[in-house]
């Protein structure tokens, strides 16, 4: 029922109203004495250099796709688990086809060393 | 009151769709498109599918945007300018755009959209749950697209090592 997602809108209006009355009243009431340590981007960190918008490598991308692979595959499993015992038999030979060809392509990128960062 | 919540987040869906194509930072487009995936998750709760609510979040929200951000880190565009576009593109775009509204325009004023209804009405879906409605066909009578699935997502990972690992030398 969409009314026990209530707490959902609660929680966002109060996150939203948290985070804009923290802003405004640190901008409004605090005392504002900038100086050049205190203006950089990490105060007692290390001074970034180089721009932030250069380009990564290709290997976060294998990351990325193989987890959202895995994440569909893993979005399968919980109606298949809720239904399990109606199914019986049927549903473990079922979902053992549908793991069993994921399986190939897991076996498949771990032997081509998909696994590896290197 | 469900109908209140459906238009703001229609709404909230519909302008963050706005700024995916309008804003020329592609980092704002993708929370834009964030914002549109949430906003879906919402409309799906209304329509009583929850399960379909949380794939949305977990899918979409999670891990499409994640790669759609991936493509974003590795192409680096910057903030579009809008130089470089073709020609001929904004009048061909503006003739086309028009043509397509009147006609949306025409179909929408002159039908009736039927409401796709099955089986399953709200009452129902209360009563059995929407995981098992979901579960129940789709380990039964969907049960060669969801094997077919499986095959999907293998060439998905084969195409994935195919075009980004580098192949090593033996």
């Amino acid at each position: 029922m969409p009314i026990d997602y209530l707490p959902i809108l609660v929680m966002v209006v109060v996150v939203i109203a948290f985070a804009a009355i923290a802003l405004t009243f640190s901008a409004l009431t605090g005392p504002r004495r900038p100086n050049p340590s205190k203006l950089s981007p990490y105060e007692s960190g290390m001074p970034p250099f180089g721009s932030a918008r250069r380009r990564i490598s290709i290997k976060y991308y294998l990351t990325a796709v193989l987890f959202i692979l895995f994440d569909i595959e893993i979005i399968f499993f919980y109606p298949w688990a809720v239904l399990f015992r109606q199914l019986q038999l049927f549903g473990l030979i079922e979902m053992a086809v549908f793991v069993i060809v994921l399986l190939v392509g897991y076996v498949y990128i771990w032997k081509k060393g998909g696994f590896d960062w290197d | 009151m469900d109908l209140i919540v459906f238009y703001l987040f229609a709404t909230l869906a519909v302008i963050a769709a706005l700024g995916v194509v309008a804003l020329r930072n592609p980092v704002h487009a993708a929370l834009c498109l964030a914002v549109v995936f949430i906003s879906l998750a919402a409309l799906y709760v209304l329509l009583s599918a929850p399960f379909v609510a949380a794939a949305q979040v977990m899918i979409y929200a999670g891990a499409i945007l994640i790669l759609f951000v991936f493509v974003i880190m590795l192409l680096s565009p910057g903030v579009d300018q809008g130089a470089g576009a073709l020609k001929w593109q904004r009048p061909l775009a503006a003739v086309f755009g028009l043509a397509l509204a009147v006609e949306l325009i025409l179909v929408l004023a002159s039908a009736v959209l039927p409401a796709a209804r099955g089986q399953y009405t709200p009452e129902r879906l209360a009563q059995i749950g929407d995981v098992q409605a979901i579960g129940a066909l789709l380990f039964t009578d969907f049960l060669l697209p969801f094997e077919i699935t499986s095959l999907l997502l293998l060439v998905a990972m084969v195409g994935v090592i195919v075009l980004a690992k580098k192949r090593v030398r033996s």
